[in-house]
């Protein structure tokens, strides 16, 4: 028997059942060896799923061998193969590094909990991202959630905040999933069916239905709570800022993508352009707010004095690209989404890691602690440096070709108000990015908290370069954003749910 | 002929300035390695001038792709070729000229100062070879982040502040509105290259008026009134920086884009024929009036001569909006004539705070007796930028002035005049007074107050006389310059 047809399976699988193991094994030391083979498995096998998705076309797998509208089956295409290897890349990347920060942010004897809770919740991931059932998509979600909710709380040792942060998000996170309940309960009983690509199929004639109506409306409120977007977003502040920062590294640069890709997944493969665009005004209301969330972001942003609270509003602020793009409901629009989406989780990625060797070193991340860092950990000065650069989407980053993406979607659309919108964006992205690197580089060391006593471990400063050199790479090579284009205009097309 | 490819005036700074930033230890060498770079730079970049002149060789470059059709290159024109050769030209003096006024001054920090330096004449580099908006925009914004640690030298509240306004007008006017009207442009043709005779053909009239408002106030580096601010609050940084700014890349960069645009992506004949272009030609002339009048109220020397900048900067609009060869010519002229001009000025003034700690214009009487070799500069310094023979400003004001009549905007050669006249006014005073009026009597214990003021260090008096000399040289032989203009917008028929 060979295990190459079970992959999509596995994907899932290994993951949530090496979260069970590690749960059980009570060693410190042993709990972090099996989450790292865990999570680097699990990359290697979302990417042995994209080669075989590019090859073959969309792979569908049905779940314990039951046929679709009975079971469960999973749905690979080009685009959540690539949300997939997102996700567990940044699980590869983050989890075997996070030793050190999570031995100074977590208190030992947690540490299995730690693990286990980090692997479940990436396992709720990626099946949220791999199923084509509608009902499992919403098992997943809370599944992902709730040990999100626990991961949160665990940063409690170093801030008692935490435990209220990781409440907030409970109660609101709570909110979203009902709200999403609630319409997919909506959809089931107009269409009789949870599979998506049924479901998709049977919308097609119901769009005059006001249970259907209604539903659509519950579902995008639903993910608006689950993806931050404004103004439902003051939980992902206080839990970003409060979590262990490894934590914090893997939650904005996967979770927030993940209800991105799901909202995109519902506008566009299961109500299709005319349910969601046409008859329900989703695209003026996800405008409205994606508007909203990058000038309000930006602002808030702006005005911290914890860098990562800064960095949370930054996130804000960059859902709002992410929700502007595929709310242009065009081809355009859609490949600046996806040029973001994997643009923002690398270098949101890097700048959190940085942001970990900090708290490392100085026990603490405000401005002060990060006054005139670049003498002595020079490397962490230059991720922050470049994941800012990143930020504002200067040339020759991901960020540039995502902006020029979502300028060009807005111009096209005859929108220019919202291309302006883009672009001051960007401009309160340099003001932010700027005040953060003046107090790294040209702060004067030792005046407002002690001088680090020298760089931070490889393993902080190293992922963070590796995660914006994939950044700059998508910033200078059109060939990795072309396929990328291919996959939004596939999902356009709607072929697969 | 063989010339150089043009990435190589790139990759000379660039590498330069990596490795300026690891001899921090042994000040000596990284000086040397910076007036090497210089040096090889500016025979990479004359090299250049005779394929392009000669042979009509557009030396090209393509860089990687960043979406479909839309990657880093560049091609060497006749108009960045100017611009090229002014920064590439100037910087050999202007890195004398640092040496002599970081040592002379005990700055600190100077690695970070010669090396930001280099990267941004790399930047400057490839502003002016950029062969598509794209690429123009990339190294527009990279000189804007290189030059920002410049600006905030010296890292007082009065600096950062500046360097607040500094990123602030210039990100904000490109970031908004330039890019606005590059991805604009990229929509509507599918195209950002640069070609003679523009690329907005198929445009509405209404449309191309948009993008040319959004093209010229999006240059905010020219700083075309409201969009001025930034200049003369950057003055807070260290004068060699100053002279950057104001003659050897980065206002330079401004005007630049205004005349690249307007030639290569609008094309003179359409911005001489929509009446909805017009407003520039009126702004530029408001400009140009107010900033002299600013400038003869202010007693900072260095604040008059920012002032100065501001207006005639917008002589190089005006140029650009008058739409026919005349005005392009003079305009790119102007960058020339207004650099060794404006960067002699600033190492006299320079030169005078090293060595005297003398800011103000009032209390400069009387010191050409200390100074005479800096005052004598500063007076033909003064006088290029008035445009008077036999200096090389004389030549672009003429055209300038030629552009005017032919365009039928008789008045603006009025604006022109009163200009110079303005220019006589806020500038000549200042070596006349220093030469021909007695110092300020002293306390009389130690004779006269400017007792045991000497001229500055050699290096920077080596730098002023060499640009001094520039501005004279640029009268007589301003030919090279001439068939350059020509090559882009021929004259004379």
């Amino acid at each position: 028997m060979t295990l190459t047809p079970q992959v999509p399976a596995l994907v899932v699988l290994v993951p949530l059942l090496a979260g069970v193991v590690i749960g059980l094994v009570r060693h410190a030391g042993l709990a972090w060896l099996l989450a790292s083979l865990a999570s680097v498995t699990t990359f290697a096998l979302t990417l042995a799923l994209a080669a075989r998705v590019q090859a073959e076309g969309v792979v569908i797998y049905a779940m314990g061998g039951w046929a679709a509208p009975t079971g469960i089956e999973l749905r690979v295409d080009a685009l959540n193969a690539l949300v997939l290897a997102l996700v567990a890349g940044m699980a590869a990347v983050i989890v075997p590094t996070s030793r050190a920060s999570v031995a100074r942010e977590v208190p030992a004897d947690r540490h299995d909990q730690f693990y286990a809770l980090v692997l479940l919740c990436v396992a709720g991931m990626l099946g949220v991202t791999a199923t084509g059932d509608a009902f499992n998509l919403y098992v997943l979600i809370e599944i992902s959630s709730l040990t999100a909710y626990a991961l949160v709380a665990l940063g409690r040792s170093r801030d008692r905040r935490a435990l209220t942060a990781s409440f907030q998000y409970l109660i609101m996170g709570s909110i979203g999933a009902s709200f999403l309940l609630v319409g997919l309960g909506y959809l089931f009983l107009a269409t009789g069916t949870l599979n998506m690509a049924d479901m998709a199929v049977r919308l097609a004639d119901l769009h005059g239905s006001t249970t259907v109506r209604t539903g659509v409306a519950f579902v995008i409120v639903g993910l608006s709570l689950k993806m931050a977007l404004f103004p439902v977003h003051q939980w992902m502040a206080d839990a970003y800022t409060y979590a262990p920062t490894s934590v914090t590294a893997l939650m904005a640069s996967t979770a927030t993508k993940v209800g991105v890709y799901i909202t995109i997944r519902f506008v566009y493969t299961i109500f299709g352009h005319e349910l969601s665009f046409v008859i329900m005004p989703t695209d003026a209301f996800l405008l409205a707010f994606a508007c909203l969330a990058i000038v309000v972001g930006s602002l808030q942003a702006i005005r911290q004095h914890d860098v990562r609270r800064l960095l949370a509003y930054s996130s804000v602020a960059q859902i709002g690209y992410l929700v502007l793009g595929l709310a242009l409901g065009s081809a355009l629009g859609l490949s600046g989404t996806l040029v973001h989406l994997l643009n923002h989780a690398l270098v949101k990625g890097a700048l959190f890691l940085a942001v970990g060797a900090v708290v490392y070193r100085q026990g603490g991340a405000t401005m002060h602690e990060l006054t005139g860092i670049a003498r002595r950990m020079p490397l962490t000065a230059a991720a922050i440096a470049v994941g800012g650069l990143g930020l504002i989407g200067v040339p020759l980053t991901g960020g540039f070709v995502s902006k020029w993406y979502l300028v060009a979607g807005a111009l096209e659309a005859g929108l220019w108000p919202v291309a302006v919108v883009v672009l001051v964006g960007s401009l309160l992205a340099v003001a932010y990015v700027l005040r953060l690197l003046q107090v790294v580089y040209f702060g004067e060391p030792g005046t407002v908290a002690p001088e680090p006593a020298g760089e931070a471990p490889a393993s902080f400063w190293a992922p963070a370069l590796l995660l914006l050199l994939g950044s700059v790479a998508l910033g200078v090579s059109g060939q990795l954003t072309g396929g990328l284009i291919a996959a939004a205009a596939g999902a356009l097309a709607g072929g697969a749910p | 002929m063989t010339h150089v490819s043009p990435e190589l005036t790139l990759v000379i700074p660039l590498v330069g300035a990596v490795i300026i930033a690891l001899l921090g230890r042994w000040p000596n060498a990284r000086e040397a390695v910076t007036l090497a770079c210089a040096a090889a730079l500016l025979l990479a970049v004359g090299s250049l001038f005779p394929a392009v002149l000669e042979h009509g060789a557009r030396p090209a470059w393509r860089g990687p792709e960043v979406l479909p059709g839309l990657g880093l290159v560049l091609e060497v024109e006749p108009l960045g070729l100017i611009y090229a050769g002014v920064a590439a030209l100037l910087w050999l003096p202007n890195s004398l000229y640092s040496i002599g006024y970081m040592r002379g001054h005990h700055e600190t920090n100077q690695t970070r100062f010669f090396a930001c330096f280099a990267l941004s004449i790399a930047s400057a580099m490839g502003i002016a070879f950029s062969g598509n908006l794209f690429t123009l925009f990339v190294f527009y914004e990279a000189l804007s982040l290189a030059t920002f640690p410049l600006v905030t030298h010296h890292g007082t509240e009065k600096a950062q502040r500046a360097g607040r306004l500094y990123v602030g007008f210039l990100f904000g006017t490109s970031m908004v509105l330039m890019l606005l009207a590059i991805v604009w442009t990229w929509t509507l043709t599918g195209t950002v290259d640069f070609r003679a005779g523009g690329i907005l053909g198929d445009v509405s009239p209404g449309l191309t008026a948009v993008l040319f408002g959004l093209f010229m106030l999006g240059s905010g580096k020219a700083a075309v009134m409201p969009f001025h601010f930034w200049l003369p609050s950057a003055m807070v940084a260290p004068t060699p920086v100053s002279a950057l700014l104001h003659a050897v890349a980065v206002v330079k960069a401004g005007v630049f884009v205004v005349l690249k645009v307007s030639v290569y992506v609008f094309g003179v004949d359409t911005v001489a024929s929509g009446v909805h272009h017009e407003w520039l030609l009126y702004l530029a002339a408001a400009t140009i009036l107010i900033a002299s009048i600013v400038a003869m109220t202010k007693d900072d020397l260095k604040a008059r001569l920012a002032y100065s900048t501001v207006g005639q900067l917008s002589y190089i609009v005006l140029g650009a909006a008058l739409g026919n060869s005349l005005g392009v010519a003079g305009g790119g002229l102007h960058i020339a004539m207004h650099a060794f001009g404006k960067i002699t000025l600033f190492f006299c003034a320079g030169a005078i705070y090293v060595a005297a700690h003398k800011t103000k214009v009032s209390e400069l009487t009387g010191l050409g007796r200390r100074m005479p070799f800096t005052m004598l500069a500063f007076a033909v310094g003064a006088l290029s930028i008035i445009g008077l023979p036999p200096l090389g400003g004389a030549w672009s004001k003429w055209y300038l002035g030629l552009a005017t009549l032919e365009a039928g905007h008789a008045g603006l050669l009025v604006v022109l005049l009163i200009s110079s006249l303005l220019n006589v006014a806020y500038l000549l005073p200042i070596p006349l007074k220093a030469f021909f009026l007695s110092p300020p009597a002293g306390d009389g214990a130690h004779g006269g107050a400017d007792e045991g003021i000497h001229e500055a260090p050699l290096p920077c008096l080596i730098a002023l006389g060499l640009t001094a000399l520039g501005s004279v040289a640029l009268f007589f032989w301003p030919d090279l310059l001439l068939r350059l203009v020509t090559e882009v917008a021929p004259l004379g028929s």
